[in-house]
């Protein structure tokens, strides 16, 4: 909203052009690189087990969606990385809460879990593998692990920012702690959670991509390490693709979320 | 006379890093049982200290203070507050903040609804009782603090310069509205302000407080005749206690 006002300000409005559909832009874009990428295969010449053109990766993809042999790779990687990002939501927005909530709780695990977010929790993916073995389970603890501490460290943040005089209004009417957790900062705090949801969502398909990379039988990050073995890049670029879009997908569920949840916001409210 | 409210004595020091900084000293209040206190002071004089005292949201650190003969230990069912800022929960519509003190202090819902539904018509939202606070203008989102105060039927209720921060025009308005609402309700107020003609206009009676450790310096009954209306403003009586207090503040 407040961003509204400034920009409409800032262009005069004897000079505002007319805009095109939005989603006119990123399409334009898109055309172009295809476009580039395509002449660029043609011109240079480059052979197809380095880069294929555009339409041999649209070939692969739809071969593969015909055949049905992508299906079993994009159900493996979307329910693992749902899963995983479903449980590491769940325990980053349910600690994240208790450790503001609580002094000593903070005390005892907050120097542990510096020290864990400074790691690259993927060099964690080999150990994983030996404790939760080559399924599903090690991806699942490797995406829950990749996007618990953005989701972490945002729920924290957003609680202790509550408005204090909001608080302590709601105390004078003797809220309880419990109720100015679950009813004030909780609430509060949402705008800063989704904002740390939004992060996890592409963190947790890294995450489900590692993992697969590591060792699977199924899964786009299968499918793509497998296939280098043969230097088949189109299948290797039609995994990429369908990552990207699930990604996108991904990340623009949550905001739409986002808007409808936290409809009081402005930064929510507006875009 | 029963004093709703009586502060006795109290004083508020705490530490800082040059030692310990006296915030109020000897304080002694009495409000009337439907009795209407302004408490006028320079900002930084303490007064929203007293109030939270008062409220149980702080500890003195000497004397007692006491509300309907019994020691205020924290928040209480009695009190109802204001503050300057709404602090309205942005994600409840106006009737479920009204509402929130009886989720609070768990009163019978279904007799605070009705209640409710009775505050916003006597503040003048009925219109608005599904709208959220963002919908709202700063003077109704304070008109939705004023019902939420009023919900649980408080016998005192504190008011934290309500209106500081609205407009000359909506804060006008409100002052009018809040003399109806006090003419029916009958409550004891401790209205703090730091503007004259605001205390002048609502209250029975008028405390000044000088700052610096804060300390009540007068306390002066408002002989002028109620209810009150927009010619009080030219009544002499007006003229001559808004000028006697202006001094208090003012030398020339």
């Amino acid at each position: 909203m407040r961003t509204n006002v400034m920009s409409t300000k800032a262009v005069p409005t004897n000079t505002v052009r007319r805009r095109l559909p939005a989603p006119i832009y990123p399409l334009i874009s898109v055309s172009l690189l295809l476009l580039a990428w395509d002449q660029a295969v043609r011109w240079f010449n480059i052979p197809d087990y380095l880069l294929p053109p555009p339409a041999a990766v649209f070939r692969a993809l739809a071969d593969g969606f015909v055949t049905g042999t992508l299906w079993p790779h994009i159900g493996t990687t979307l329910l693992n990385t749902v899963s995983g990002f479903v449980i590491g939501s769940v325990l980053a927005v349910s600690l994240g809460a208790l450790l503001a909530e609580s002094e000593t709780f903070e005390r005892f695990v907050y120097p542990l879990l510096v020290g864990l977010q400074a790691t690259p929790k993927v060099a964690l993916g080999p150990i994983l593998l030996v404790w939760f073995g080559f399924g599903a389970a090690s991806k699942i603890v490797l995406v829950a692990l990749v996007c618990f501490f953005p989701l972490f460290v945002n729920t924290i943040n957003g609680i202790r920012r509550t408005d204090p005089e909001l608080l302590e209004a709601c105390r004078a009417f003797s809220a309880s702690r419990l109720f100015l957790l679950w009813h004030v900062k909780l609430p509060a705090a949402l705008g800063e959670i989704f904002s740390g949801l939004q992060i996890g969502v592409s963190l947790a398909l890294i995450g489900a991509v590692v993992g697969e990379f590591l060792s699977a039988q199924r899964g786009l990050g299968f499918l793509i390490a497998s296939s280098s073995v043969s230097m088949s890049l189109a299948t290797m670029f039609s995994g990429v693709l369908l990552l990207a879009v699930s990604g996108l997908a991904g990340v623009e569920a949550v905001r739409a979320v986002h808007r409808r949840v936290v409809f009081w916001q402005g930064s929510a409210r507006g875009r | 006379m029963t004093a709703a409210l009586s502060i006795r004595n109290v004083g508020l020091t705490y530490p800082t890093r040059s030692g310990q900084t006296e915030a109020l000293a000897n304080v002694d209040v009495d409000i009337a049982d439907g009795e209407f206190v302004a408490l006028l002071g320079p900002s930084g004089c303490g007064k929203s200290t007293l109030l939270r005292l008062a409220a149980g949201l702080l500890g003195a650190t000497q004397g007692r203070i006491e509300l309907n003969g019994k020691p205020v230990e924290g928040p209480s069912r009695n009190t109802g507050v204001v503050f300057q800022k709404p602090s309205l929960l942005p994600w409840k519509t106006v009737r479920e903040n009204v509402l929130l003190p009886a989720r609070t202090q768990g009163l019978d819902l279904a007799r605070a609804k009705q209640r409710a539904d009775e505050l916003l018509e006597l503040v003048g939202l009925s219109a608005f009782a599904g709208n959220y606070p963002f919908e709202l203008s700063g003077g109704m989102q304070q008109r939705v603090g004023i019902a939420r105060m009023l919900l649980p039927d408080p016998a005192l209720l504190l008011m934290d310069e309500p209106f500081a921060a609205l407009d000359a025009l909506s804060r006008e308005t409100l002052t009018f509205a809040l003399q109806d609402i006090w003419s029916v309700q009958r409550k004891s107020v401790l209205f703090i302000t730091h503007s004259i003609p605001e205390a002048v206009f609502l209250a029975d009676r008028i405390l000044v407080m000088s700052p610096r450790p804060g300390r009540i310096v007068e306390s002066i009954s408002n002989p002028l005749p109620r209810p009150r209306n927009v010619d009080t403003f030219d009544d002499p009586a007006f003229t001559a206690l808004t000028q006697h207090l202006r001094r208090h503040f003012n030398a020339h």
